[in-house]
């Protein structure tokens, strides 16, 4: 009983300081005046819809899709085949090149953008959304690596090689064969790849020059202090990637 | 439709590890032939190789009279049963068996058509819509079965392809092997390391150890008259009694064994004794002996015992559940086995 | 006798064409930007551009200036905080969901906790602001109570209380995983023979979540002292941490070379942490 109440205990404070800022931030959302402070002074729907008349929040938005949509398909190539390639066996050195991938993981991304930033401008390349992709793929590839690598095994190398010996050609193999087998896997690398490109904010904030995402776009409105607009930004975005998890989950509970 | 093998001098290293050293073997076309050995023997090794998944080292492998060397599996006229099957499981069992088909360009219906026929053949039939992940071993064996011999391969390669399924099963298997061979008329090359499993199938039994074929030949040659002594000890229970050449004849210490010897005099051999060649009739007796074990078997009683003349070797017997075991058991001498003793002890 | 093209010699250049794409992206992309970073620390800014011959001055000026070094030590007083604080909260949840909780709820308690990931980083640094803030929702409590209040916007606690919020979420997660693969059995078996919950937790289950424990204390140490969000929103502009020195070398003095030795830095940091932490993270 004590031992039953001491968790509940402790599982409230802990969610308590979880959820906290939400929903401050959520709350003040909807707040009726110039400050997302206390004492709340109403509910008011105003700031969400200037943020919906924002054309430059919408742009930094769809940009943001757009980098993180494309830089996780090609991330997704990339760690897709290059985890083949190790799971093969064939390769020389396949501890060095999986090294070589997994590198990016352990170095900051402050480090890792500053470093781009650096040489694009050594080889004097402009910066532009296509570089924040650039980036993120960078970041990304190791991840969609790394799982597709612990998702490859024993079974679909096997799966490969009968389907070698039936006659299908390397396109085949991993079309019909190798893909199918490890949708799971290859669906959660394409979704965390998005989500990590979706949210990540130094990498685009110096790799970026005009068109920005969407961290960025919301990194200058900080500079106008606290503002609900700041909030309903922030929680229009909370709205959003709920939905996106909730038809997630919905479609894997489907499938089954 | 069916196609001889002929594989001449074949080696194959793994850095220091010499896999295959110096293979030597004909298959004849629609011959069902079984490499059996320990693992770690180089009878999948030799497999890899005549699928086109391992090169040799150097050798010639030959398949229908066309060279393989070099040629990539898919363009071989062999296809493998794997070991763990290696079905697909997002395909249906029409889609796994037809996949081959598939990949030749053949239009969906008929390729459909087909796998179902394939399937029927391995005794599947109606189960087209199932996947792989509802099936029994067993079953998942068949459908691997059928799916390689889908595409009409001239020689059908099992790697130890009974050796997940459960003892019953695989002699259920090993039956329904030899009669789809038979139905299909390829050439079967089977792994496997189970000697009875070897036995039951082979029209050609090949023994291997240590990157080497022992012994090769039809299943009761190679048993009652193994030509080396790892080919005599792997297919089942052998005793191995010391002998010599005097005047033309082998000597043991139990009496002259097996037939004339062409060796010189005085040559070390090996006399071969199997469990069977110890019973109550004709030939040179045990005399006095001492019983060291004996377990009841149903129809019979396998009995440890060595021979005070022999004190060296353990003989075991196998004798009717009635018998008991006496100085009168006496050695079938005419089906002893020997062997010149070249001094290996394996 | 030479062949050709063996079929294992094929399967080699097959394998090595996968991985090419990969390779060659981290090579460009990563590994060069690397290299340019690392020689870049060692050229200096000059009025008119960079001088590039190669020397340790950055590094030098790293040591005699205390602002610099001031930085580094607030980063890592600030992460060690966090890493232990962010640990000792989240193990404690994690157990709770992993070993208290009946199995059908663990999956909406876990879905729970990390809710707040759903927002925006930047925004996550923002909504702490608010509570925090002069007038905000945690002085607002403090006052109803008839408390004082805390000044806690822009200062070193602001930025520690932002980060072990969104570590613990993750500490939660990698610590749920390493306890749900520990078998029920193990701890039945420590207590069928006679060990006290705490001597079975001292014992049997703190040794064997331990490596998963300091996977998760390296990754949130790694991912905090090279953080620049949130010491930037929460921390202001008083006690600088490392990653907004090198962010102002870059916006205010157009110091390339300095802020890439300060890189370097950071990542030496991160490496001595591995060093200091390879040992328990390895599973025995």
């Amino acid at each position: 009983m004590i031992r039953f109440a001491l968790c509940s205990a402790y599982m409230a404070l802990i969610y308590a300081f979880i959820f906290l800022p939400v929903a401050v931030l959520a709350l003040f959302s909807f707040q009726d005046g110039r400050f997302p402070i206390p004492p709340f002074r109403g509910f008011s729907l105003r700031w969400h819809a200037e943020v919906l008349a924002d054309a430059d929040l919408i742009a930094a938005l769809v940009n943001s899709l757009l980098v993180a949509v494309a830089s996780s398909a090609l991330a997704l190539a990339l760690g897709f085949l290059a985890a083949r390639a190790v799971a093969t066996g064939a390769l020389r050195g396949a501890g060095m090149v999986r090294a070589a991938i997994t590198a990016p993981l352990s170095v900051s991304y402050l480090v890792i953008g500053l470093g781009l930033l650096a040489s694009l401008n050594l080889m004097g390349i402009g910066l532009s959304l296509g570089t924040v992709a650039i980036g993120h793929v960078v970041i990304n590839t190791p991840l969609c690596f790394a799982i597709c690598s612990a998702a490859l095994g024993p079974a679909t190398a096997n799966a490969e090689r009968a389907a070698r010996d039936l006659g299908a050609g390397e396109i085949r193999v991993m079309a019909l064969v190798t893909a199918p087998m490890i949708m799971p896997a290859l669906l959660a690398a394409f979704l965390l790849s998005v989500t990590f490109s979706w949210d990540e904010f130094i990498i685009a904030f110096l790799l970026s020059r005009f068109d920005v995402t969407l961290p960025v776009e919301i990194w200058s409105l900080l500079r106008s202090g606290l503002n609900p607009k700041t909030n309903a930004v922030g929680s229009l975005v909370f709205m959003l990637s709920a939905l996106a998890v909730l038809a997630v989950e919905l479609a894997a509970a489907r499938r089954k | 439709m069916t196609a001889r093998i002929d594989i001449s001098a074949v080696t194959r290293r793994y850095g220091a590890t010499l896999a295959l050293a110096g293979v030597d073997l004909t298959v004849e076309a629609g011959a069902y032939c079984v490499l059996l050995g320990p693992s770690g023997c180089g009878k999948s090794t030799l497999l890899n190789i005549l699928g086109g998944f391992a090169d040799p080292t150097s050798g010639a492998v030959r398949i229908g009279g066309r060279d393989m060397v070099g040629v990539p599996a898919a363009a071989r006229p062999t296809t493998t049963v794997f070991q763990d099957y290696a079905l697909f499981p997002h395909m249906t069992l029409l889609d796994n068996v037809g996949f081959g088909l598939r990949m030749r360009g053949m239009a969906r219906r008929a390729r459909q058509s087909r796998a179902a026929e394939m399937l029927a053949l391995v005794g599947l039939d109606g189960a087209g819509a199932r996947r792989p992940a509802d099936l029994s071993g067993g079953q998942r064996q068949r459908v691997a079965l059928a799916r390689a011999l889908a595409v009409e391969p001239d020689v059908l390669l099992l790697d130890e392809p009974l050796g997940a399924l459960d003892l019953n099963l695989r002699r259920v298997m090993q039956d329904e092997l030899k009669r789809i061979q038979r139905s299909v008329g390829a050439t079967f090359v089977h792994v496997t390391h189970d000697q009875e499993e070897a036995m039951a199938i082979a029209d050609r039994l090949v023994v291997m150890n240590a990157g080497r074929i022992e012994d090769q030949g039809p299943p009761e040659r190679v048993y009652r008259a193994p030509a080396s002594r790892f080919a005599a000890g792997f297919l089942g229970e052998m005793s191995f009694l010391p002998a010599r050449v005097q005047a033309g004849r082998a000597v043991t210490a139990l009496g002259v064994l097996g037939g004339p010897q062409t060796h010189p005099e005085g040559t070390r051999m090996i006399a071969c004794i199997r469990p069977e060649h110890l019973r109550i009739g004709p030939g040179p007796a045990l005399g006095p002996i001492d019983v060291l074990d004996t377990v009841f078997m149903g129809a019979h009683r396998k009995v440890r015992l060595r021979a005070r003349a022999a004190p060296d070797v353990d003989l075991t017997a196998l004798l009717p559940a009635d018998t008991a075991p006496g100085p009168d058991l006496a050695i079938d001498a005419g089906a002893v086995t020997l062997l010149p003793d070249n001094g290996d002890t394996t | 006798m030479i062949r050709a093209a063996s079929i294992e010699t094929r399967d080699r250049r097959r394998a090595l064409a996968l991985a090419a794409p990969a390779l060659a992206w981290t090579a460009a992309f990563f590994a060069l930007p690397f290299a340019v970073m690392a020689t870049a620390s060692l050229w200096r800014r000059t009025d008119t551009g960079f001088d590039r011959r190669p020397s340790l001055e950055n590094y030098a000026d790293f040591w005699s200036q205390s602002a610099y070094v001031e930085a580094a030590v607030n980063s890592v007083e600030i992460t060690l905080a966090v890493t232990c604080l962010s640990v000792l909260l989240a193990y404690p949840l994690a157990w709770i969901i992993a070993v208290e909780l009946p199995e059908r709820y663990r999956r909406i308690a876990l879905a729970l906790a990390v809710i707040p990931f759903w927002t925006s980083y930047v925004v996550r640094s923002y909504a702490w602001s608010l509570v925090l803030a002069k007038k905000g929702v945690l002085n607002g409590w403090l006052a109803a109570w008839g408390l004082g209040a805390l000044d806690l916007a822009n200062s070193r606690a602001a930025t520690v209380i932002g980060f072990t919020h969104f570590f613990t979420m993750l500490l939660v997660l990698t610590i749920y995983a390493s306890l749900v693969q520990l078998p029920r059995n193990l701890r039945l078996a420590a207590a069928d023979l006679g060990a006290s919950r705490f001597q079975t937790f001292r014992f049997v289950v703190l040794p064997l979540t331990l490596p998963g424990v300091a996977v998760g204390a390296f990754l949130t140490f790694a991912l905090c002292i090279g953080d620049y969000v949130t010491p930037q929103i929460l921390g202001g502009g008083n006690d600088l941490a490392l990653p907004q020195l090198v962010m102002l070398q870059i916006s205010r003095r157009a110091d390339l070379p300095m802020a890439a030795a300060l890189s370097v830095i950071l990542m030496v940091l991160v490496t001595l942490a591995y060093l200091a932490m390879a040992r328990w993270m390895r599973p025995r």
